[in-house]
């Protein structure tokens, strides 16, 4: 069968001023249509670079990519990016961040009456329909975040890659934008790779979860199936044997497995 | 802590604002009493004032061609700064953004520019007097050099500072590079611009009166120069006074107008 998206023995390594610095080795992944899955590893292990190079946003110096048996080159309004640091434009508002998307990738099919409709449907799946004409300097983190979010969905990619969306964010706001993902992801079946470095966020949300090994030359350490039904309730959640198992899984890899010796 | 109530306030903070600048001035104007006391052809601040009362009552009078009131004369200069400083911005500022987003012509480029720009914007008058033959355009082509590096430069700089992110955005949303200029590197860029554009007019503002000088006809360096012939010293300073004047009023002008470009700062 074949995956979505296919990494084959995939390798990255950065010239630096020091000499090359392999970041990634012999990295395999395979990802089906639908399937939400989470990379988690301790910091600069490689994670960001992993989803950088889905994204077409840095070259792999080995192996093979694949996007919908089609080889990655550059990136593509196919593969929405939310960035970690939100990356809104400051001189649009709110609807105008997410019409620049909408313009991209329907502009020549609708009308602009239309792409007005799908942006501010977007705003409208992450609840901020009140803050359409604001200006990213005039809302708060978690409210660009999720401006971010739609900016990403509104482009109805294949596939969503998502670089710690919600790691600025306070734990209250996190909780409640894990739940509105869940829930767009339920009614839009959307692929999605996330960055994390969050257990609980990793098993709440994922189908599977991709544990990284320490860099340099990091790679795939273990990659464990999150069997939860769905929908899932956070509050149910906390008292489940499966999910405090799932979570034991992953936080044995972080800290037992794989260390990270202070550098 | 104060028992001030808020008028007494608002009285103090309009004192604070006031009285060291009120200070300062009058401290200015009595040097100068003193220097015109003990140099007699230094007119004194009382005798300028009134000369200068004389000279903005007609400022627009017209005797011929070499005896127009210094309101002209001051429109004059306004005018070739205008033309010259409007020429630059035109071919600075899309030259900048050319060599802020391509390599080959920064390092094209980047050599003729820095051996240039520390040139005296003076030094390039007998050029302009060679080349476009009258003494008008001269002036104008002065201004004209002198202030398109500021904007040039400033606005390279700002097209590579534009942050990755912002150009990780354009890649992933695959925009045209007509969208990224305009929807991105634009805005992004626009207060490097206009810091550019405001260096730029002071810079010309600065050149245009030793500019006319060298020139003559009519602008207010030119005045000033004419009224040295005339040994009207107080003329004279109420000129200086006329273009600090202006020169404080546009660059007031461009910094309001910069904050309006400022997304940071809003
Ligand atoms: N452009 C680059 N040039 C050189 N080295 C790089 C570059 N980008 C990343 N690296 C190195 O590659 C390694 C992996 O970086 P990456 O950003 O993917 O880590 P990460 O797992 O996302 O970390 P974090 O959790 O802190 O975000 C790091 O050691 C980093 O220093
Ligand atoms: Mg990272």
């Amino acid at each position: 069968m074949n995956a979505y998206i296919q990494l084959d023995n995939v390798g990255m390594q950065f010239n630096t001023k020091r000499g090359p610095f392999i970041a990634l080795r012999e990295v395999d992944l395979h990802i089906q249509k639908g399937e939400f899955v989470s990379i988690i590893g301790h910091s600069g292990c490689g994670k960001s670079t992993v989803l950088n190079l889905v994204a077409g946003l840095l070259d792999a110096t080995s192996g093979t990519l694949l996007c919908a048996g089609r080889e990655i080159r550059g990136p593509g309004p196919d593969r929405a990016v939310v960035f970690q640091n939100h990356s809104l434009l400051p001189w649009l508002t709110c609807t105008g961040n997410v019409l620049l998307a909408v313009e991209q990738v329907f502009g020549d099919k609708e009308s602009k009456a239309q792409m007005l409709e799908r942006a501010h449907a977007a705003l409208e799946l992450v609840h901020l329909t009140h803050a359409n004409d604001k200006f990213p300097h005039e809302i708060s983190g978690g409210m660009k975040q999720r401006v971010g979010i739609a900016r990403a969905l509104a482009m109805e990619p294949k596939a969503l890659l998502m670089d710690e969306p919600f790691g600025a964010l306070d734990a209250l706001t996190r909780a409640h934008l894990q739940d509105e993902l869940m829930s767009i992801c339920a009614a839009t079946q959307s692929t999605v790779i996330m960055v994390t470095h969050d257990v609980d966020e990793a098993v709440l949300l994922s189908d599977r979860i991709v544990m990284m090994t320490n860099g340099p030359s990091a790679t795939v350490g273990e990659i464990l199936h999150v069997e939860l039904p769905r929908p899932r309730e956070r509050l149910q959640l906390a008292d489940d044997a499966a999910y405090n198992h799932y979570r034991h899984e992953v936080l044995t890899f972080l800290y037992e497995k794989h260390h990270k010796t202070a550098a | 802590m104060s028992t001030l109530n808020p008028t007494a306030e608002r009285f103090k903070a309009i004192a604070l604002g006031t009285v060291p600048p009120a200070i300062g001035l009058g401290l200015f104007i009595l040097v100068w009493a003193l220097v015109s006391a003990s140099t007699p052809t230094i007119p004194t601040p009382g005798a300028t004032f009134v000369s200068a009362v004389e000279l903005f009552s007609d400022p627009f009078y017209n005797k011929g061609p070499n005896d127009m009131g210094i309101g002209w004369n001051i429109l004059a200069s306004l005018e070739r700064v205008a033309i010259g400083f409007g020429l630059a911005a035109l071919i600075g500022i899309p030259l900048g953004f050319i060599i802020g987003r391509f390599r080959f012509f920064n390092d094209m480029l980047a050599p003729i520019i820095s051996l240039l720009r520390p040139v005296s914007p003076l030094a390039w008058l007998p050029i302009g007097l060679l080349v476009l033959q009258k003494a008008e355009p001269a002036a104008i082509w002065v201004i004209f050099i002198s202030s398109i590096w500021p904007m040039i430069i400033n606005t390279a700089v700002g097209v590579t500072r534009v942050p990755q992110d912002y150009m990780n955005v354009a890649r992933v949303l695959n925009l045209s590079e007509w969208k990224i200029v305009t929807r991105i590197l634009l805005p992004a860029t626009l207060p490097y611009v206009m810091t550019g554009v405001r260096l730029a007019i002071g810079v010309a503002w600065l050149v245009i009166v030793a500019a006319e000088m060298l020139t003559g006809g009519i602008g207010i360096g030119f005045w000033i120069w004419d009224e040295w012939n005339n040994l009207d010293v107080a003329h004279i300073i109420i000129a200086i006074f006329v273009v600090g004047i202006i020169g404080l009023l546009l660059e007031v002008l461009l910094t309001q107008l910069a904050k309006r470009f400022d997304y940071d700062a809003r």
